[in-house]
């Protein structure tokens, strides 16, 4: 377990280093937001009937979006890793003496926290706190309507980074299989991005689809414990949001381990 | 040889070399073409609950999402060079590029045409046509004249956008993620009709950052709304010049950047 920690400490303090990346990406997200923001104020103005989610939960929706998608949204696989297959390094982690998927998975979970406090936090202080005071109450991120919904929101939170690192995973073991990787990194996120309600939130999705995005497990990483933080969904719904992330992380990290040992198995190192 | 010729000579050889990973190529021009497929279906979404935005329906901005998509993906392609600038700067290939009897704006438009951008242009084509077709615009001399000077007026404000953010790299070594703001952010933007945002909004990317010159006005007299926004027919003939006039103030600073810089000596 120390060896797991250790590694993970190491890794999260050398991505720490990013930070002036890490503020120009703060800017960016904030300009986004506000696109965001404006286009879903101009479609809530006209429209009379009342809506799955209120144009202030929705607004609330996009700024935590814009706070975590680095951290939760499995864009890629660990490039480092990625390249250390293709280039036969990958030599070396079959050594250690340590279980390999939990090995790289512990370097996924660091690659997807570090973002927490670079880019999150500074975005959910400016949207939380200075929106107000300059007169952006209507677009500022509102506190969660009770400490059981913030609650609730951290722990569903703490299952989201479970998924994402399990899915990153499955994109870094990618690899093994086809050699650019290019395929499936460049179509994943893709997928990803729309059935975890970035780029739409899920509620506002026709009503048909719902139970198919529920169930599929990317409205586990942002989606479920966004709304339980705007208070679109209450807090009792937890134990739902949490069995739904447990099943498919067990799932994904199930079939993660597989491939990882069907990887090494026929894994032919090139050159010397 | 003249300027012209040469540069398309650059874009064969680039060609050549991008053809000759032919899976590894189809499967990026899938992956992109999957990127916006699926933004527009984020569109699509929004249209399907709220079935207008303010005044406008899917179909009209449709026009204006098929527009900006293929001028930016067009500009991205041609502009690859001016992308990866940093990178040029940081190994000290750029002192080689200028030892040489052209100008550095032609050999790194030349750099690379990268022709994986066919999945962003395709789509935006598609839409387009289903917008025009669903509209009912019919195929005049105006009509033409609108779509085409949009068309070009866009590729250049984008050129000109990647040019100043290349230029930018002279003083600080680092290409700046911030600049995406005016080129994926840009796209972001000009995908709707620039009257749904705030004024504040609007003045920036119609004086600042022309966008709104060289889509929104343009697909008002397209569409025949211009009267709707108390903006004069003559007014939405001619505001895509403003992206050409853009990238010749970029070309100008990109001068004065050449002027400034000294190599880093690697």
């Amino acid at each position: 377990m120390t060896a797991y920690w250790s590694l993970f400490v190491a890794r999260f303090a050398l991505l720490l280093q990013y930070r002036t990346a890490a503020l120009a990406g703060v800017a960016t997200q904030l300009f986004w937001g506000f696109v965001k923001v404006m286009v879903l104020e101009a479609f809530f103005t006209h429209v009379p009937t009342t809506q799955p989610m209120t144009l202030h939960e929705a607004i609330g929706y996009v700024w935590l979006g814009q706070a975590f998608l680095i951290a939760i949204v499995p864009w890629s696989g660990d490039r480092e890793i990625q390249e250390l297959i293709r280039s036969g390094a990958v030599g070396y982690d079959l050594l250690r003496p340590t279980d390999l998927y939990n090995f790289w998975f512990t370097r996924a979970l660091a690659l997807r926290t570090a973002p927490l406090i670079l880019r999150g936090i500074p975005l959910l202080t400016v949207t939380i706190f200075l929106f107000p005071i300059v007169g952006l109450r209507e677009r500022s991120l509102a506190f969660p309507p009770s400490f059981a919904a913030f609650v609730a929101f951290v722990l569903s939170f703490i299952g989201a980074i479970l998924l994402s690192s399990a899915l990153t995973m499955l994109l870094t073991v990618s690899m093994m299989w086809t050699v650019s990787g290019e395929g499936i990194n460049s179509i994943f996120p893709a997928i990803v991005t729309i059935f975890s309600g970035m780029i739409v939130p899920l509620p506002l999705f026709p009503e048909w689809s719902k139970p198919i995005l529920n169930a599929l497990p990317f409205s586990g990483l942002l989606d479920k414990p966004f709304r339980l933080f705007t208070g679109n969904l209450l807090p009792n719904s937890l134990f739902n949001v949490l069995l739904h992330q447990i099943f498919w992380i067990v799932i994904i990290v199930i079939l993660g381990r597989f491939l990882v040992k069907r990887g090494v198995s026929k894994l032919v190192i090139q050159g010397g | 040889m003249n300027n012209f010729l040469l540069y398309f000579r650059y874009i064969s050889v680039s060609f050549k070399s991008q053809m000759q990973y032919k899976v590894s190529f189809l499967l990026q021009v899938l992956g992109q073409l999957l990127g916006t497929i699926i933004e527009f279906l984020g569109i699509w979404v929004l249209f399907s609950r709220f079935d207008t935005i303010g005044t406008w329906k899917l179909s009209e901005v449709a026009l204006f999402y098929g527009l900006i998509n293929i001028s930016f993906a067009f500009a991205d392609a041609l502009g690859k060079g001016f992308d990866s600038f940093a990178k040029i700067i940081r190994n000290g290939d750029f002192d080689r590029l200028l030892l040489r009897p052209r100008t550095t704006v032609l050999q790194l438009l030349g750099t690379e045409f990268t022709l994986k951008r066919i999945g962003r242009f395709s789509q935006g084509i598609v839409v387009m046509a289903w917008s025009l077709s669903t509209l009912h615009i019919p195929f005049t001399l105006e009509t033409l004249w609108l779509l085409g000077t949009s068309f070009i007026g866009g590729v250049a404000l984008f050129v000109g956008i990647v040019i100043i953010q290349a230029t930018l790299t002279f003083w600080t070594i680092e290409s700046l993620e911030i600049m995406n703001i005016l080129t994926y952010g840009g796209v972001e933007t000009a995908q709707y009709p620039l009257s749904i945002y705030s004024k504040w909004f609007q003045r920036f990317f119609t004086f600042l950052i022309p966008l709104g010159c060289v889509s929104y006005f343009p697909m008002l007299a397209v569409l025949e709304k211009e009267d709707n926004f108390a903006v004069p027919l003559w007014f939405c003939y001619v505001s895509p010049i403003a992206g050409i006039l853009f990238l010749i103030v970029a070309l100008q600073l990109w001068k004065i950047g050449e002027r400034y810089y000294c190599s880093t000596g690697s």
